[in-house]
């Protein structure tokens, strides 16, 4: 073990607190911008700590008073969470065959390779015809029409995070099972599945958090309350008449929590699932 | 083929996932709206509450983008079957949702009575063509507001009649050390500096076609270009003013921080209530002015209007719904951000109440308004010339090149 | 079990997977290339055949050399500096100290946080009236008067690189915290008894097990800057005087904006041409460190 010198560990430390000021910084700001009074805002010199909290931007919001600024934020934050909840549900039960036969028959793996690949193309490239596709099915402003398209982007992540889970299961398990009379699927659900049961949950909360990101094809595919997303709301907040600045902090603030939530609790198993893709190309 | 192939798939992936808990009144109707100037979200709510109240076979549901995505969500809305049934519409739209087939023709609907009362600065914002394309609701057009405490303390009697004076006055302003950037602006790369521009083309008196030619690089147009550009250069105005949009310049008028802005007609009520503003009971309202010689005021028609869409199912109970957002009846009670269409109302005590300075310089402006220019191929041409004004701005190049280069790629 | 057997039921079991990359992806992408020959409208008119007329317009047109070269500017550096950023970090994180989870436990917030959200608080922090960094400047003394900073094109599009590269760098130097931790410690204890400085032992000792998990970052983050829309879209929307204006809101304005969907995606085709030679070189560089560092 290298002898450290107190002059270097202070060097780490200041250089530690640095980092943490740099990542902090913003974050907080954005949640005392979201309790502070309209004033306070607008004050010059600015204000960096309210006098009072206010936390009425919240609950005015969340309201779901018919009509109200509240019911089209609450309708964005359903309707995010429904295209997230379907396109993630329909990509990891897409992945867990595809994963598997890959890892197990790797003479296909060139088609996921493809499959892959379709991260490289911009969605702008895609845009038009699907727009037009939508349009033609009736699926333009519609939930399930956007998860669909959120599925193509999930899909591929999630299926090479299952590849990767299903690699790490010796065949010899499952062949043992196999052995003994079960059928394919029944070797998934007793052997395998469990097996990989952290790799399923790892790819889930990813594809979560790619569909909770999204923005382009919701801006684009989607035109009111009935299938508006989040991050199109705070855009279109944003934009808007709104002079209060605390309050589109505060609708960041309540966006941001679900997936800020979910990497906070999840973390080992999102950093383990972030490096396996790294280390492993 | 692989469309049924994609229905099939898609049938497969989501069946059982089809829940859709949305309770349907008899008909429902679907608007769209800008959550920007003129009526505020709250006044569109209550309006369409008392519609729906009327007439409870129908249910309304509201949508608010702001201004910059109104277009192009009505457009791709045009798409979609459950589209949009209701559309805002800014007056320079018209010709290309008429081209493109977005709006209905509603000529045969529009009354004699309409005709008569309302004023025919107003209709001009849904007429293409000679056809009508919906019934116009927010009669708009840029005023010059200005901060009466600071002008009173630097001294200055009177507001502006020119657009020189308004400089001489800035600079009393700004020598007193009363504020460093007296006037604010909307001159962000969007429709917003179009409005200020073509305000300023009115007072130069320079035309943006001739003949369907782009004919704003010359004349009046390179005037009122070079106008903003020395305004900008000689630091009174607001340096910020090149990313503000309405609602920015509002802010900083409300905050105090602008002796001088121009803006809609919704900032007068805004500035005025002392919830938000800083400046309530200080706010000063007149026409955007005129250059000596050539114009008294200046405007733009910076109205619009509402349309039914061609792809609605409900046409009808749609135009229901218009010509009640549109009577004189709903405006003359909503006519705080925005005053109403029909020309009788600014005679109406219960209109004008509270707000005499700003309809005396209604009167005056909305005579004036000044048109963009009508043509399918506007949102190119706007594209043009909001680059061109900021690359003057910046100094990037010369307000005449600027123009010309703009006229190229205007599209025309 | 013969092998053909295992390959069909392979294929079976990819099948809906695959059918859906197709009809979602493949379809579209086939057709955006027939619609790059035509007149179409965005709504309305199909459109007629026209050739290669789309393309020389979008090639020779200053709008889209000048918007190449913006996007190609913020994505050398914002990826540059996230990869410098992520590396010095991750080499902190990999000293020991105090409070040393916690930290690490920190960085994954900005990767966390919306790509909208991070926009959106961006533009209120950079507001030229009331945004956090001209009051924090000023009351440092730092600079005398607000600034404008998304307003100015010097320095607009260093706004945005700073906000990308806050959200970005943390994940950059999670992956190379990740590769860290696998290298052994007697080969580092090894290299300092050889006498081997800092420096050295970073490049020749640390820097090889690096190598191939941030080629991959590398190539991610290069991707992602190419196709940049959210960010900008939020923060500025190409401006000022399209100083700002990336590839992919040009396909945008064009296609969306202008209803022109054939020269739209004419231009759209550029562009995923450009990033496929982009990754395909990358991907080369790839499997060479990867074979240099085994």
């Amino acid at each position: 073990m290298e002898r450290k010198s107190p002059v270097f560990t202070a060097f780490i430390y200041v250089c530690a607190i640095l980092l943490a000021a740099v990542i902090l910084a913003p974050l907080a700001w954005l949640f005392v911008m979201s309790i502070s009074p309209a004033a306070d805002l607008a004050a010059k010199p600015l204000r960096w700590w309210p006098q009072t909290a206010d936390f009425s931007r919240y609950a005015q919001l969340l309201s779901r008073a018919e009509n109200s600024a509240g019911a089209a934020f609450t309708s964005s934050l359903r309707n995010s969470l429904e295209v997230a909840g379907m396109a993630t549900l329909a990509a990891v039960v897409l992945a867990v065959p595809a994963g598997w036969a890959v890892s197990r028959t790797p003479s296909v793996g060139w088609s996921l390779s493809m499959v892959i690949a379709t991260y490289m193309l911009p969605p702008v490239a895609l845009s038009v015809p699907l727009y037009m596709g939508l349009s033609w099915l009736g699926l333009l402003n519609n939930v399930f029409g956007l998860a669909l398209i959120y599925l193509t982007i999930l899909a591929p992540f999630t299926t090479w995070l299952m590849k990767s889970g299903f690699d790490s299961i010796p065949r010899e398990i499952e062949a043992a099972a196999m052995i003994d009379g079960a059928g394919l699927l029944q070797t998934w659900r007793i052997i395998t599945l469990p097996l990989a049961a952290p790799v399923v949950a790892t790819s889930a909360l990813f594809a979560v958090l790619l569909a909770w990101d999204e923005f382009f094809y919701a801006l684009l595919f989607t035109s009111d309350q009935r299938a508006k997303t989040l991050t199109v709301a705070i855009a279109d907040l944003a934009g808007g008449r709104v002079s209060d600045y605390g309050l589109i902090a505060t609708a960041g603030v309540l966006a941001a929590l679900p997936p800020v939530l979910i990497g906070l609790v999840m973390q080992r198993a999102l950093i383990s699932g972030l490096t396996s893709g790294g280390v492993k190309g | 083929m692989l469309k049924s192939i994609g229905k099939i798939l898609l049938g497969a992936v989501f069946v059982g996932g089809l829940f859709v808990p949305h309770a349907f009144a008899e008909t429902t109707l679907n608007a769209l709206f800008m959550a920007q100037a003129a009526y505020s979200e709250a006044d569109v709510r209550s309006m369409t509450e008392a519609f729906t109240k009327a007439n409870p076979d129908i249910k309304v549901n509201l949508e608010f983008v702001p201004y910059e995505g109104l277009h192009d969500k009505t457009v791709l809305a045009q798409g979609s079957g459950g589209g949009y049934d209701v559309v805002l519409f800014d007056v320079i739209w018209p010709a290309e949702y008429a081209t493109n087939k977005v709006l209905v023709d509603v000529s045969s609907k529009i009354t004699d009575d309409m005709k008569k009362g309302v004023l025919p600065g107003a209709w001009s914002t849904v007429q293409y063509d000679g056809k009508y394309y919906g019934m116009p609701w927010i009669l708009d057009t840029k005023y010059l507001f200005y901060n009466k405490e600071i002008l009173e303390k630097a001294g200055i009697k009177a507001p502006p009649k020119t657009w020189e004076e308004l400089g001489q006055q800035a600079k009393i302003i700004q020598d007193k050390g009363l504020l460093k950037t007296p006037i604010a602006w909307s001159w962000a790369q969007a429709e917003a500096a179009i409005c200020d521009y073509t305000t300023l083309v009115s007072a130069y008196g320079g035309d943006f076609l001739k003949d369907g030619k782009p004919d704003f690089q010359n004349g009046g147009g390179v005037s009122a270009l070079k106008y903003m550009v020395d305004s900008y250069k000689s630091g009174l105005t607001n340096p910020n003013s090149k990313e503000f949009l309405e609602e920015d310049v509002r802010k900083v008028f409300e905050n105090g921080d602008a002796a001088f802005a121009l803006n809609w007609t919704y900032m007068y009520n805004m500035a005025n209530d002392p919830k938000d503003s800083k400046v309530a009971g200080k706010v000063g309202v007149v026409p955007a002015p005129g250059v000596a010689g050539t114009s008294e005021v200046s405007a733009v028609n910076g109205s619009m209007g509402l349309g039914i869409t061609a792809v609605s199912k409900h046409q009808d109970e749609a135009w229901k719904y218009i010509e009640f957002m549109t009577s004189q009846a709903t405006q003359n009670q909503y006519a705080k951000l925005s005053l109403p269409i029909w020309a009788s109302s600014y005679d109406d005590p219960t209109v004008t109440k509270g707000q005499e300075e700003l309809i005396a310089a209604a009167k005056l402006s909305l005579a004036a308004m000044y048109p963009r220019p009508t043509t399918p191929k506007y949102q190119q041409l706007s594209t043009a010339l909001q680059q061109a004004i900021q690359e003057s701005l910046l100094g990037q190049t010369t307000p005449e090149d600027a123009l010309k280069t703009a006229a190229e790629n205007s599209g025309l | 079990m013969s092998g053909t057997w295992m390959t069909t039921r392979a294929w079976l079991l990819m099948l809906p997977l695959l059918a859906i990359m197709v009809a979602v992806i493949g379809w579209p992408l086939v057709d955006t290339v027939r619609l790059s020959f035509t007149d179409a409208q965005l709504v309305g008119t199909a459109g007629n055949y026209v050739g290669f007329d789309n393309y020389a317009k979008m090639l020779t047109s200053s709008n889209f050399t000048r918007t190449l070269t913006t996007t190609t500017w913020f994505a050398v550096i914002s990826v540059a500096a996230e990869m410098a950023l992520g590396v010095l970090a991750a080499l902190l994180l990999n000293q020991e100290f105090r409070g040393r989870a916690v930290l690490r436990g920190l960085m994954i917030l900005p990767w966390a946080l919306p790509t909208v959200v991070n926009a959106t608080l961006w533009r209120l922090i950079y507001n030229p009236e009331y945004g956090a960094l001209n009051a924090a400047l000023t009351q440092l003394h730092i600079i005398d008067d607000y600034r404008s900073w998304l307003g100015e094109p010097g320095t607009a599009l260093a706004a945005l690189i700073v906000a990308d590269c806050w959200k970005n760098f943390p994940l950059v130097a999670l992956i190379a915290l990740a590769a860290l931790q696998a290298v052994p410690r007697d080969i580092t204890a090894a290299a300092l008894v050889d006498g081997a400085g800092p420096f050295n032992r970073f490049r020749f000792v640390i820097l090889p097990y690096l190598a191939g998990p941030l080629m991959v970052a590398l190539v991610l983050r290069t991707i992602e800057a190419f196709k940049v829309f959210d960010i900008i879209w939020v923060m500025t929307r190409g401006g000022p005087a399209n100083s700002t204006r990336s590839l992919s809101i040009l396909v945008y304005q064009e296609a969306f904006s202008f209803q022109r969907a054939g020269s739209g995606a004419s231009l759209a085709l550029i562009v995923t041409l450009l990033v496929t030679v982009l990754a395909v070189v990358y991907a080369t560089l790839v499997k060479k460190t990867a074979g240099s560092a085994a």
